[in-house]
Formats: C-alpha cells, structure tokens, sequence
C-alpha cells in the first residue's frame, strides 16, 4: 500500500485481490494541488491489476480540472489493459463526472499548427509573392469595371467622390506643406554649402527648382498620400470585407469595384496632382529662405533664376508622375483592402501591405519615368 | 402555406440539385439535393459549423460551388449584375458603418428606382417603422445594439420589396420579445405577400413558428440527414442526430 498526501488531498492504493485494486481518494480534488501531485498519483497505478476502481465516495469537492485529470487517469489505466471504473460518487462529484465524460473523446482534427524553418518560410513567402493571383484577378476586374464606368457612368458612385479628396486631399495640406517645405530646406541648404565654394551662390534655385518640381515634391507627396490615404482605404474596406459589408453590397446589386474603388481611384488620381503643384510652391519656398538668410541671394533675384532654370515640363512631369503615383497608390489600397481575410488581424496585415506595396510601386514607376524622359531626352 | 401538396406546374423558387460546396479543397457539405418552394418559408437547421452559412452564401451567389447547380427563380444566382431580385439579412446585419440607418436603407432604393427623395423618405420610414426602429433614423449602426443592427438590416433587406428573403440567423442575439415579433413579421410578410423566405438557424421556437419545411445538415454526414415539415421530424424522426437536435434544443438551460 502506498499514498500520496498533499494539503487538499489524499489517495491510497489498497490492494483488495490478487486481481483487483483501488486507488481511493479523500479531501477535496482542486487541480492545482492535483496537477502537483499527479505524477504520484499516476505511480500509484503500477502494477496494474486486472481491475482497477477509482474510488471517489470520500471526495468532497471536485472542480473542472481535476475532473479531467480523474477521466485521463481512467482512460490511461484502461488503454494499459486494465478494466477501470470510478465508483463511489454521488451528488456534486457524479455530476461533475458525468458532464466532463458526457462527450466521447475525439482525434484533433486538424494537425496542430507546426513551427516552421527559416527556408521553409522564406519558399512559403516567394510562392505567395508568385502566386499573387488575386491581384492579378483585382487589376483585371478594375479594368473591366471602368469599361463599364465609361459606357454606363450612372453606376459609378460619384457621389462619395468630393469627400473622398476632401480627405485625401484638404486634410493632407498641413502635412504636405510641412514635409515639403522641410525637404526644399534641406536641399537648399546641402546645395549652398557644396555652391558656396565655388561662388556660384545664384544656381541654389536651378538645383533646389529642378530637384523639387521633377523630383521631391511628386515622390514625397505620394509617401504621404501612401502613408495617410493608402493606409486608410485599405483598413476601411478590409473592415468592410470582415464585417460582411462588401457581400452585403454585392447582394444590393451594387459592384463593389464601382461603388468603393472606382470613386478612390479617381479621387487619388485628381488629389496627386494637386497636392503635388502646392508642395512644388512650398518646396520652393523652402529653398528660397535658405538663399535670403545664409546666401545673401535677394528674393527677386531667387525667382528670375527659378523662372530661367525651370521649363514648363519640368512641372509637368512632375505632375504627370504624381497623377501616376495616385492612381497606383489607390489600386494597390483597394486591392489589398478587399482581399482581407480573417478579422482585426487581417485588416491590420493588408493595412501594412497596402502601405509597403505601395511605396515599392511608387519607387519602380520612379525609376522607369526617368528612363522614359531621358530616353525623350529631357 | 404548405408545399406538401406539389403542383408540377409550379417551378420551385430554388431548385439545388446535387451541389457540393466548400473551401479550397476542403468539402463543407456534398451532393445536396433540394427544391423550396414559392411562397414557403424554409429552414435550413442544423448545429454550429455544419456549413449552413457557408450554404446560404452559395444559395445568394457570393461563392461558386464546387459542383452541382443552383437555380434562384430559374437562373443562377449572380451578383453585381442589376436590382437584386432578393434580399438578404447578413448574420452581424452588416450595415454600412460610414452611413446612418436611413442612408442604409434608402441606398438600395437610390440605386434601383427613379423614387424622388420624399418617396424613398417615406418608404424607409415604413420600413424602419415595420421593424420597430423608427425615431433612429440618423443614427450611425455603431451606435445601435446587436439585435437592432439586425432589425435594420432586415428593413434594408426589405427596402425593395424582394419576392424571395434569405436571413442568416436572424433571432440570434435578439431578446425574446423581439425575436417573437421577429417572427411574426415573417409570417405576416409571408401570407399577405406570399414572400419566400429562407432562414437559416439553430432557434427552436422560431423554426416551428414559422418553418412549412426544413433540411437539416450534419457536419459528421456533409450533407442533408431530414427533411420535411419541422414539428413531423420532431415527433417521428428516429434519427438519433435529429432528435438529440430537438431534444437538446428543447430542454430549459
């Protein structure tokens, strides 16, 4: 005979045949103390008899734990071969028993998620990048949605439009005009420093000029269009994808991609511009104040030199670039937004790809517009 | 309304032959086979992850099943295409959250009909007023209850007058008065218009109020294990996946 005490509970084993025992338990069965002491417990069972009895008549108390304990214990004893029961209990026990041993034991059926390697994860990664079907699926419907836009306008929502750019648009020009007018202040100030030993103080305003019309003010204003709109249409239509929206437009005869992606789509690509032509005003201005305070430079004098340095194309493509750079800011939002899957999680992943993604696009459409205009020579 | 007696001449509203549906690769429920009548209202019961959801957005034309037809008043369901010829309640009610309770209703209204703006304010407020929700009018969903989200969404569901209603469980989360007027807003919906109405849930007391038929989906089977008129499956069935269902159901918590 052997027990196992512990403060809130006792077993003992009594040996009452040559083929038969019982593991008798007493006290109250908590399964913090038990979970202590069950490796004991389970001891107790070796040599295992023919016919074993968990025998609960003195147990007082049982919670939920120790219940499930009490039931592993039966199906350990009886898969090791040995007939076993748990007798003796009445009242609050036996229907602690019955409600945990009410439901048959059942295999997982799926296997639990595996830890996974570094390379396993890097293939896993690149075949998602491959296999991004879905966007190719987005790019196409969009096409064909402003197919149907062109030929049938009515079904467009154009009504959401003006709010839309309000919201990209008005509510952005603090931040445009900040960033911008910071960028053109350091390249001013780089270019003066660089300038200066060579007295070549006036051509400040062709380098800060070009650099921001051609350049800053388009890239700069489409991160922060990225970083503002980009982020919120992906997260406002990934909620609506998780909460059973978008279905619920589909089932009102209503197209999402003209409801919610043309009007963003046009909204971004109107907004870029604009905003982009007010950041070419203020970068500028960022340069200018360089040149009054730490060159000397007079302010007319500033901007004839802008005015000779800088070709109406100059703008233009810088323009052209920002009204780009919307539209593919807005497509790559939308795309991610309505590809949300699985609740809070998943929109807060296609808010974060929405925003990645569309930095990247904008850098590669950069990068292959200043291929394009030099190859047209500008 | 019984469908019991069939009339050959009458074409069923929904006619399911030998669907199989799912996820990726995986097969929720195969080879189901049914007919729903017009003007029934039919239930598809069964217990928490038997795929009735999953069925009822196969039935709206939200997925493409992974074989078999469906035949929505005898073509397949689509969407995005035109004014929708049903409506449909979503489980969350699925409002827009970006619009007021008017504005949700009246949007399918806007869209689908030539109504000025007194006449589509008129109708949404009978619309409201039919589900208990008027004096709400322009409040945001975020700032109504579970329950009258639901009922919102039912008004929005019922904004163009749809012969056909599909409602994902529409009494969950309503407090039982509501969900008793619930039900008798169906009923009344069903004989004075003789609007076919699908509902899909676990509700007991609603499926017998209401229901003239049923299936009832088993996950362990993938498939349909009853049918036919509620209160008759309850009181002879001797499946005992059916009768643990209405016991189960039954018994006071």
């Amino acid at each position: 005979m052997s027990d196992a005490d512990t403060p809130g509970f006792h077993v003992d084993r009594i040996d009452l045949a040559s083929d038969r025992a019982a593991l008798r338990f007493a006290g109250a069965l908590r399964f913090r103390e038990c979970f202590a002491a069950w490796d004991e417990v389970r001891g107790m069972l070796a040599p295992l008899p023919p016919h074993l009895d968990l025998d609960v008549s003195d147990v007082d108390g049982l919670d939920g734990g120790a219940t499930a304990l009490l039931l592993e214990l039966r199906a350990e004893a009886a898969s090791a071969g040995s007939e076993t029961a748990i007798v003796g209990a009445t009242g609050r026990v036996q229907s602690m028993i019955e409600l945990y041993g009410a439901h048959p034991k059942r295999p997982s059926l799926q296997a639990p998620p595996a830890r996974i390697g570094i390379l396993d994860q890097i293939g896993r990664e690149t075949l998602t990048l491959v296999n991004e079907s879905n966007a190719l699926d987005f790019f196409g419907d969009s096409v064909v949605a402003a197919a149907q836009a062109v030929r049938s306008p009515r079904r467009v929502n154009w009504a959401d439009v003006p709010r839309l750019m309000e919201r990209a648009g008005a509510d952005g020009i603090p931040i445009v005009l900040m960033i911008n007018f910071l960028v053109g202040l350091v390249t001013g100030f780089q270019a003066a420093i660089q300038l200066k030993q060579f007295g070549a103080n006036i051509f400040v305003a062709d380098l800060v000029g070009l650099s921001v019309t051609r350049e800053l003010a388009p890239l700069m204003t489409a991160i922060i269009i990225a970083g503002r709109s980009g982020a919120a249409f992906s997260a406002e239509l990934g909620t609506m994808r998780v909460s059973e929206e978008i279905d619920a437009l589909r089932t009102l005869g209503l197209d999402p991609y003209q409801y919610l992606v043309f009007p963003r789509v046009i909204a971004l690509t109107l907004i870029a511009p604009m905003l982009t032509i007010v950041a070419d005003v203020i970068g500028i201005a960022g340069g200018l104040l360089v040149a009054m305070f730490s060159l000397d430079l007079t302010f007319q004098a500033y901007l004839a030199e802008s005015e000779k340095a800088l070709d109406l194309f100059d703008v233009y493509s810088g323009i052209l670039k920002a009204a780009v750079f919307g539209l593919a800011i807005a497509l790559v939002a939308c795309q991610r937004g309505l590809a949300t899957r699985g609740g809070a999680e998943g929109v807060g992943r296609s808010t974060t790809s929405a925003v990645v993604t569309s930095l990247f696009a904008i850098v590669v459409l950069d990068a292959i517009f200043t291929v394009i205009f030099h190859a047209f020579g500008h | 309304m019984h469908s019991a007696t069939e009339q050959p001449v009458v074409r069923p509203m929904i006619a399911v032959e030998n669907l199989t549906i799912g996820y990726g690769e995986l097969v929720v429920l195969e080879r189901l086979d049914f007919t729903i009548a017009a003007g029934e209202v039919f239930a598809i019961l069964g217990g928490s992850g038997c795929g009735k959801s999953t069925l009822l957005r196969h039935l709206i034309g939200l997925e493409d099943p992974m074989g078999g037809t469906i035949q929505v008043a005898g073509a397949p369901p689509v969407q995005d295409t035109g004014p929708p010829t049903y409506g449909v309640l979503f489980q969350s009610g699925a409002l827009f959250g970006s619009m007021t309770l008017h504005q949700n209703v009246a949007l399918p209204l806007r869209t689908w009909s030539d109504l000025d703006a007194h006449a589509v304010d008129t109708i949404v407020r009978a619309k409201l007023r039919l589900v208990g929700l008027e004096g709400f009018e322009h409040h945001m969903p975020a700032e109504l209850s579970g329950g009258m989200k639901k009922r919102a969404g039912i008004a929005r569901a019922l904004a163009l007058d749809p012969p056909l209603l599909f409602l994902d469980e529409p009494s969950a989360g309503l407090d039982p008065v509501s969900s008793v007027e619930l039900d008798q807003l169906l009923l009344t919906l069903n004989h004075s218009l003789g609007m076919t109405t699908v509902i899909v849930t676990h509700e007991l007391q609603s499926i017998f109020t209401v229901a003239d038929a049923c299936i009832m989906l088993d996950r362990g089977a993938r498939g349909i294990i009853a049918r036919g008129h509620p209160a008759t499956l309850r009181d002879t069935s001797d499946d005992p996946r059916v009768r643990a269902f209405f016991n189960r159901q039954s018994r006071p918590s």
